[in-house]
């Protein structure tokens, strides 16, 4: 494993495979009675969150928790473009207040990466999102939570399952996330999407697109429904709502269309009527809350990894961990 | 006044010469000349020389950003860069759109003394594409501003454009645009292909640019009068040019050097001392850049020298301001991009950074070849030197270049401007 997760990109198939297994043990923790490891005590872990999002820093935060990590929540919204504290002088910040590891949501895709680059700061970073760009510990609990129904075990792949990801990939990095990750696990992805929410160069990436949602739904094994902010009506990429949700929304007829055994996601926070159903989000065939579950156990395995843990995460006892401690 | 004999400097990459500088003009050249009292003289073996370069669009940021660079520290990267005339753009604080600005930079430039400083008067008011500035003030003014640009921003107002057209031919002047549709270029962060859709970076199609260029050049042909288009970027750029000139339209255009070399590749760092505007495009487009200045369908090289402060750069993508600095190694990455590739030799070099951009802007003494009689206005580039570019030897004020530790060939080693010496042995004299 690097030292960073900026990108699902950076990650090899042993390293993806590496994070999914380790996440299966800390699922393990979070159904204990008392759902926590010693395993980062001592270590400074902070949340730097650019941009608002409860969700994602709330997942981040009970996972270091959950790993014993201090937690430092640094929420830094609406200064990253206006003068005064730059994100040089924030890493600053940080970087003398001893951070081990920096959680950084951003508005600007690259912030991450910036920041991992330069040597403001010397901690790990880790992507919780930068613009349209990734948003990578995302995709992994999507893997993690596809796995877990289309080819459950330890060291399993995605090999040969399909998916289907649909909506405003052209602005979600989500999607960019996910496209990644699911090819180098072997899944075959497509993405469907109005013309105008299609990223320029799309037939470059390691997937299919398509404008045609029905005929992708017939032979998904899972459909991600994005996110579409109403925005983007105004900006005209679509011309109305109700056109969005007539083409490209799932709706009872749609689901029909899916096989049995299929498993519909959504990212959160979703747009009920407009993407998707309501009766489908709250349905049987939704695994939207065991996403969110899910990105817990992936996030604590995704530190652990990045700070170090070299052995198995569970095995952790006091005494292992107290010569862990002398070894510093 | 200091004399100069310079020994077997080769003219325009030619067999070696002697070339006697007095009193501000080229006095004599020749083999062997004999040295003469008090004159100095200087071992140019090997050293090409050329006539000093004139750069049509720079950014001098004085009057307003002065932490970014002055009329003294931008003039005196020029003379490191072999220049000894820049027109200083009009995107300043105040903008340049008076005859009380134009004349305060231009004083500024004679007093620095390391190279002309020639002003670009703004075409409209504040450059808000809105009201013509009063561009025949800033022409009858001390400054004799030729040249009107909104550099930074589109004349996109086709009235307004038209109508400035037509105004500067009353004292022949032109319009150097540059050519970006604001509306398909709302939050644009890159190039608009494959690197902006993977890197999640807003695109700047290359569309916005050709729309603006082939609607400019039908107006310039329209009104019959002289259109400028400043820093080309696209392929289809160079074939809408290719096509005005076809049709014997008064029509000329610039590349900087950087979309000579880097493409949007590069972005993927995320390191905004890539972000320029235009932006790098891709490999197919400098390398029709290239083509089309080999072929003279571009006209000149312009450096569009661009310093920012380091907190401007070192930021997020989205947040940080856009441009480079190029004075100081516009020859270099012309050598690299265009002589050492087989496409352009020093006579070429010579008409596109010296002859054509002077005569595209009037600017008197400057362009001229080298010959007895002539101002002595004069670089002497040491063709075969092999280096990394150090940003902490520059001149300029900022350090936004995109070419640190990059190995570049050539060195500037004198400048000469109107017979004096502003730079020797690659120095600021
Ligand atoms: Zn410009």
């Amino acid at each position: 494993m690097k030292r960073h997760l900026i990108s699902t990109a950076d990650l090899t198939r042993e390293d993806a495979l590496l994070i999914l297994d380790t996440a299966e043990q800390m699922a393990q923790v979070s159904a204990r009675s008392v759902k926590k490891l010693p395993t980062l005590r001592g270590r400074t872990v902070v949340n730097l969150f650019f941009e608002d999002s409860t969700r994602t820093r709330t997942s981040f935060e009970v996972a270091e928790k959950r790993l014993s990590a201090d937690v430092v929540n640094f929420s830094a919204k609406g200064s990253s473009v206006s003068k005064g504290e730059s994100l040089k002088d924030t890493a600053l910040t940080l970087q003398a207040m001893g951070a081990d590891a920096v959680v950084i949501r951003h508005s600007a895709s690259g912030a991450p990466k910036l920041l991992a680059d330069s040597d403001w700061l010397h901690g790990s970073v880790v992507n919780a999102g930068d613009g349209t760009h990734e948003h990578p510990t995302q995709a992994l609990l999507d893997a993690f939570t596809m796995r877990r129904h289309l080819n459950p075990g330890v060291g399993h792949d995605l090999a040969g399952r399909r998916v289907t990801i649909v909506g405003d990939v052209l602005h979600s990095r989500v999607a960019r996330s996910n496209v990644h990750l699911l090819h180098t696990l072997g899944a075959e992805v497509t993405l469907v999407a109005p013309p105008t929410l299609m990223p320029f160069g799309v037939e470059t990436w390691p997937c299919q697109a398509s404008y045609d949602l029905d005929a992708a739904l017939t032979k998904a094994d899972a459909v991600m429904m994005l996110r579409v902010q109403r925005e983007r009506m105004n900006a005209a990429f679509f011309p109305t709502q109700r056109e969005y949700t007539r083409r490209y929304g799932l709706d009872v007829r749609r689901l029909g269309l899916l096989p049995d055994h299929a498993i519909v996601m959504h990212p959160g926070p979703m747009v009920r009527g407009m993407e998707i159903e309501s009766t489908i989000a709250d349905s049987d065939r939704a695994v939207i809350v065991e996403q969110v579950a899910n990105g817990v156990s992936v996030r604590m395995a995704v530190l652990y990894l990045l700070l170090g843990g070299s052995e198995p995460a569970i095995t952790t006892t006091s005494e292992t961990h107290a010569n862990e401690e002398l070894s510093k | 006044m200091t004399h100069y004999l310079i020994r077997n400097a080769r003219i325009l990459g030619g067999d070696p010469q002697d070339i006697r500088i007095a009193d501000g003009l080229i006095a004599e050249i020749g083999a062997g000349l004999e040295a003469r009292d008090g004159e100095q003289e200087l071992a140019a073996d090997g050293l090409i020389a050329l006539p000093g370069l004139v750069d049509l669009h720079t950014h001098l940021r004085e009057p307003g950003r002065e932490d970014a660079e002055t009329v003294y520290t931008g003039t005196r990267a020029a003379a490191k860069g072999g220049f000894t005339a820049v027109h200083a753009m009009a995107n300043t604080f105040p903008v340049a759109d008076t005859a009380g600005v134009v004349e305060q930079v231009w004083r500024l430039g004679r007093e620095s003394g390391y190279c002309d400083v020639q002003p670009i008067g703004a075409v409209t008011v504040g450059l808000e594409g809105k009201k013509l500035a009063e561009l025949g003030a800033m022409a009858d003014s001390a400054a004799q501003v030729r040249v009107f640009s909104d550099d930074g921003k589109c004349v996109d107002d086709a009235v307004i454009m038209r109508r400035a057209l037509e105004y500067v031919k009353a004292f022949g002047g032109v319009v150097a645009q540059h050519a970006q549709e604001p509306r398909l270029t709302e939050g644009a962060q890159m190039n608009e292909g494959v690197v902006s859709g993977e890197l999640g970076l807003a695109g700047w199609p290359a569309v916005a640019e050709e729309s603006i260029i082939a609607r400019d050049v039908l107006l310039a042909a329209h009104v019959g009068s002289r259109l400028h288009v400043c820093h080309l970027s696209t392929a289809g750029s160079v074939e809408i040019i290719r096509w005005a000139k076809s049709k014997g339209w008064d029509v000329t255009a610039e590349v900087t050097p950087h979309h000579l070399l880097l493409t949007d590749e590069l972005v993927r760092s995320y390191d905004a001392v890539y972000k320029v505007n235009p932006p790098l495009r891709t490999e197919a487009d400098v390398l029709a850049l290239r083509e089309a200045l080999a072929d003279g369908t571009i006209d000149i090289v312009a450096t569009d020298h661009a310093p920012h402060p380091a907190e401007d750069k070192q930021c997020e993508w989205s947040a940080a301001a856009m441009g480079m600095v190029g004075l100081e190694t516009a020859l270099s990455v012309v050598q690299s991009a265009m002589v050492d590739t087989g496409l352009m030799g020093w006579a070429e070099v010579a008409e596109r950074m010296s002859a054509k951009p002077a005569a595209i802007s009037g600017i008197p003494g400057h362009g001229r070849p080298v010959s007895v009689g002539e101002p002595a206005n004069l670089v002497l580039f040491d063709a075969q030197y092999r280096g990394q570019v150090n940003p902490d030897s520059f001149a300029t004020r900022s350090r936004n270049t995109p070419y640190r530790g990059l190995d570049l060939s050539g060195r500037v080693v004198a400048t000469f401007l109107r017979g004096e010496a502003k730079v020797l042995d690659g120095e600021l004299v």
